[in-house]
C-alpha cells in the first residue's frame, strides 16, 4: 500500500558524544537535545501529536529508565506517548506509522543511551539466544570478529581494507563537532583478532531526536523538509550459524522495500558500529563508489547506542535540508552482526 | 558544585528457563555427550537444533544425532578472555559446523595461539568434566586431526529429560544519579530536604531530578523544604517484606514536605497504624548514621486543610 500521506524529517538534533557523562542523568543529558531540535521547528513540546523514544535499561542498569527521561519532553498534561527498547530509528518508525494513520501530524522521535556506566561489551550479551549463546558471554567485539574473518576469508575484503574505512570515517567525521573520534586515529592493537581498535566503535554516552511532520504541516515547519519516501525493517534469524555472515539479506530486503533501488541515492549514511559490516552493507545495498557514505562518520565515529541509528537518519535528512542531498539513504541496526536492520530513503523536493 | 556521586551497582538475576522438547534433548544429549540436531523438511540438519525452521518457520521434532567433530566455518581469536566466557586462557571463539550438520555452533576453540587455527580446520568437541545439560558442557572444542567417529544414531529421548536450565546473569555497573539527586543525596548527609524549583511553572520537586515533567524545562534553583509535612496518601502495608525488620501492619504514606509540590514516601511511625489519616502532620526521624529519615512520626499539630494539599495528591 502505497503511503497515503506524505511525511518528512523537519528538524533534526544531537548531542556532543561523550565516554562519560557522569555529571548528568539521562533526561539532564536529553534535554538540551530536545530543546534544540523544538527550536529548530518553533514548536513547543505541547504542540506535538505524538512522542516516541527508544532506549535500553541495560544500558543503565536499571528498569523503566524511559519513565525518568520522559520528564524532559513535558509528560503532563497526559500526551501520546511510546517507547521502543531498540534505537531511536525503529522509534521513529513507529511515529511515521503513527503519522501515516492520521492519528498525529508532528512526532518528536528521540533516543538516547549512557553505555558509560557498565561494560557494553558484556552488556550487549544478554540480547543473545540465552539457551546457547548467551552462557557463554560472546561479547558483541568478538561477534563482529566472525563476521569480519567470514569476509576475509571469502576474499570480500582485507585488513588493509578495513583500516581504510575505519581512516576515512573518522577523517569525514572531523568537520562533525558531535562526533567523540575525529581525524587521524591509529589502528591500534588487535581487541579481538582480526578486529582492531580502529576497526570498533567508540563506546560512549549520547542523544539524538527529530521532529516529524506530515504533508502541509512539514512545509511549515522546514524550508526543505526531507521527505521519508520508504522505510522498511527486517530481522534474520537469531543463530548465527545459520546465517551467512558475509551478506545481509534483511538489509536487501528493507532496502527493496523501501523503495532505495528505484533510483539511485547520493548519500548513504550507514549504521555500521564495525569497519567490516561497512563491506556488508554496501554490498547488500549495492552502492557503488560515487555514493557519498557516512560523511557524518558513521558509528565509527560515535556510537551512542539507542541513538546512533536514529542519528543515521537525522544526519541524511540534515543533509537533505542543507540542499547538499536530493536522495539519501538510511540505515540503522540492532542485535549481532547486523541481525536486525531499517532502511529508509530520503528525498528532498526537486530543485 | 559538590561532586557528582557514583556507586557501585550489581544487578545480577538467576534467570530460570523452561526448555522446550528440542531444546531439552539437545541439553539432556549434552550431558550423555551425545550432540543431537533436527531435520528441517528439505533435509538440512540444523546444530544447534531450533524448534521452528528459521526460513520457513514450520514446527521441526525430528532428532537427529551428529558427529562431535567437525570443520570451523570462521573463527576470531579472543586474547583477553572476559568473566563468564568458557576459557580463562586465550582461545578463538568458532562457529563450527559439525559432521553431519548443515549449520554452526557457537563455541570456544582452545589453541595455542590464533597462528594455530584456520577456517577449515578440523576440531572436536572437549566435554566438560560435570555436566548437568547446559551449553557449557561443552567445555570448548579442541583441533582434531583424526578420523571422523561413528556414532550410534541416537533418537533424542534419554531416561531423565532436563526440562530447565538456570542461567546466571551478573552486569556490573558505576551508577551516577547525575548533578539534581546528588545534590539531593548530597543535602540529606546533613539533615537537610532540597529540591529544584521550575522556572517555569515555579514548582518544587523533591526529590529533584533535574528537569520539569509539566513544563519539559531544565530545574537549577536549589529550595530547601520541610522538615515537615503532610499526609496526603497512604497505604497499610500487611505482608512483610524480605529482609526488611519492620513489624506489620505499618502505614506507607505519601508525604508532602512544607514547601514541596510533590510528595515523597516514607512509612509512618509513633501512631498506630489505624490512626493515621490524610492530613496528619508529621516530621522526620532520624537515626544515627541514617542516610535518609527512618521514618515520619506525627508533629502533635492540628490536621492540615484537604484545601491545602488537595493539589499534592
Amino acid at each position: 500500500m502505497p503511503p497515503i500521506r506524505d511525511i518528512a524529517v523537519v528538524a533534526f538534533a544531537q548531542s556532543d558524544h561523550l565516554r562519560t557523562t557522569d555529571e548528568l542523568s539521562e533526561v539532564e543529558m536529553l534535554i538540551p537535545v530536545l530543546h534544540a531540535v523544538l527550536d529548530q521547528t518553533g514548536l513547543k513540546t505541547s504542540d506535538i501529536g505524538f512522542t516516541c523514544s527508544g532506549s535500553s535499561d541495560y544500558l543503565a542498569g536499571r528498569a523503566f529508565s524511559f519513565t525518568m527521561a520522559l520528564d524532559g519532553v513535558g509528560a503532563w498534561p497526559p500526551i501520546s506517548e511510546s517507547h521502543v527498547e531498540m534505537d531511536g530509528a525503529w522509534a521513529l518508525y513507529e511515529a511515521w506509522t503513527k503519522l501515516l494513520t492520521g492519528d498525529a501530524d508532528t512526532a518528536l522521535v528521540y533516543g538516547y543511551g549512557k553505555s558509560s556506566p557498565g561494560s557494553v561489551r558484556d552488556v550487549l550479551t544478554r540480547q543473545l539466544d540465552p539457551y546457547y549463546v548467551a552462557p557463554l558471554w560472546p561479547d558483541s567485539v568478538a561477534l563482529a570478529a566472525l563476521q569480519a574473518q567470514a569476509l576475509i576469508d571469502a576474499g570480500e575484503t582485507d585488513e588493509a581494507a578495513l583500516a581504510g574505512v575505519a581512516s576515512r570515517s573518522r577523517a569525514s567525521a572531523a568537520t562533525n563537532s558531535h562526533a567523540q573520534v575525529r581525524g587521524s586515529v591509529p589502528q591500534g592493537e588487535y581487541l579481538v583478532r582480526p578486529l582492531r581498535v580502529g576497526d570498533c566503535p567508540p563506546v560512549g554516552d549520547g542523544a539524538a531526536a527529530v521532529i516529524l511532520a506530515a504533508g502541509e504541516r512539514a512545509r511549515e515547519l522546514c524550508e526543505r523538509p526531507a521527505w521519508i519516501r520508504g522505510i522498511d525493517h527486517r530481522i534474520e534469524a537469531h543463530g548465527l550459524g545459520v546465517r551467512d555472515l558475509t551478506d545481509s539479506p534483511s538489509t536487501r530486503l528493507a532496502a527493496e522495500r523501501a523503495g532505495a533501488f528505484e533510483r539511485p541515492v547520493d548519500t548513504a549514511e550507514l549504521h555500521a558500529p564495525f569497519t567490516s559490516q561497512e563491506v556488508v552493507l554496501r554490498k547488500a545495498l549495492r552502492l557503488g563508489e560515487e555514493v557519498r557514505v557516512n560523511p557524518s562518520g558513521g558509528a565509527l565515529a560515535a556510537n551512542p547506542i539507542m541513538a546512533a541509528g536514529l542519528i543515521r537518519i537525522g544526519e541524511a535528512a540534515a543533509r537533505v535540508h542543507r540542499g547538499e542531498s536530493d536522495r539519501a539513504l538510511a540505515h540503522a541496526t540492532s542485535g549481532p552482526c547486523l541481525q536486525q536492520n531499517l532502511v529508509a530513503v530520503l528525498e528532498g523536493d526537486p530543485r | 558544585m559538590p561532586e557528582v556521586l557514583k556507586a557501585p551497582l550489581v544487578v545480577e538475576f538467576p534467570f530460570t528457563r523452561s526448555l522446550g522438547p528440542v531444546q531439552s534433548a539437545f541439553l539432556t544429549g549434552l550431558r550423555e555427550r551425545v550432540v543431537l540436531g533436527v531435520k528441517t523438511t528439505d533435509g538440512r540438519t540444523l546444530v544447534p537444533p531450533v524448534e521452528y525452521d528459521p526460513v520457513t518457520a514450520e514446527d521441526l521434532d525430528e532428532l537427529v544425532e551428529v558427529a562431535p567433530t567437525g570443520t570451523v566455518t570462521t573463527w576470531a581469536w579472543n586474547h583477553e578472555p572476559r568473566r563468564g566466557q568458557p576459557l580463562d586462557t586465550p582461545f578463538a571463539w568458532a562457529l563450527v559446523r559439525l559432521d553431519g550438520a548443515d549449520t554452526a555452533l557457537l563455541h570456544a576453540l582452545d589453541a595455542p595461539g590464533p597462528e594455530a587455527v584456520r577456517t577449515g580446520m578440523r576440531v572436536r568437541v572437549r566435554w566438560a568434566a560435570q555436566r548437568t545439560g547446559a551449553i557449557t558442557d561443552i567445555a570448548c572444542f579442541e583441533p582434531y586431526d583424526g578420523d571422523r567417529p561413528q556414532i550410534a544414531g541416537h533418537d533424542g529421548r534419554f531416561e531423565d529429560m532436563v526440562t530447565g536450565i538456570v542461567a546466571p546473569a551478573r552486569l556490573d555497573y558505576v551508577y551516577s544519579p547525575g548533578r539534581a539527586q546528588s545534590a539531593y543525596i548530597n543535602s540529606l548527609s546533613s539533615r537537610r530536604t532540597v529540591g529544584e524549583r521550575c522556572p517555569s511553572c515555579r514548582k518544587v520537586y523533591v526529590p529533584p531530578r533535574g528537569a520539569c515533567p509539566t513544563c519539559g524545562v531544565v530545574t537549577s534553583e536549589q529550595v530547601e523544604v520541610g522538615p515537615r509535612g503532610t499526609v496526603t496518601t497512604y497505604c497499610i502495608v500487611n505482608i512483610k517484606a524480605r529482609n526488611l525488620d519492620i513489624e506489620v501492619p505499618y502505614v506507607y504514606a505519601h508525604i508532602a514536605l512544607d514547601g514541596a509540590d510533590l510528595a515523597l514516601h516514607g512509612r509512618i511511625g509513633g501512631i498506630p497504624y489505624d490512626q493515621v489519616r490524610m492530613g496528619l502532620r508529621v516530621e522526620p526521624v532520624w537515626t544515627e548514621g541514617g542516610r535518609y529519615p527512618d521514618h515520619y512520626r506525627p508533629t502533635g499539630e492540628p490536621d492540615a486543610e484537604y484545601d491545602t494539599y488537595k493539589e499534592l495528591l
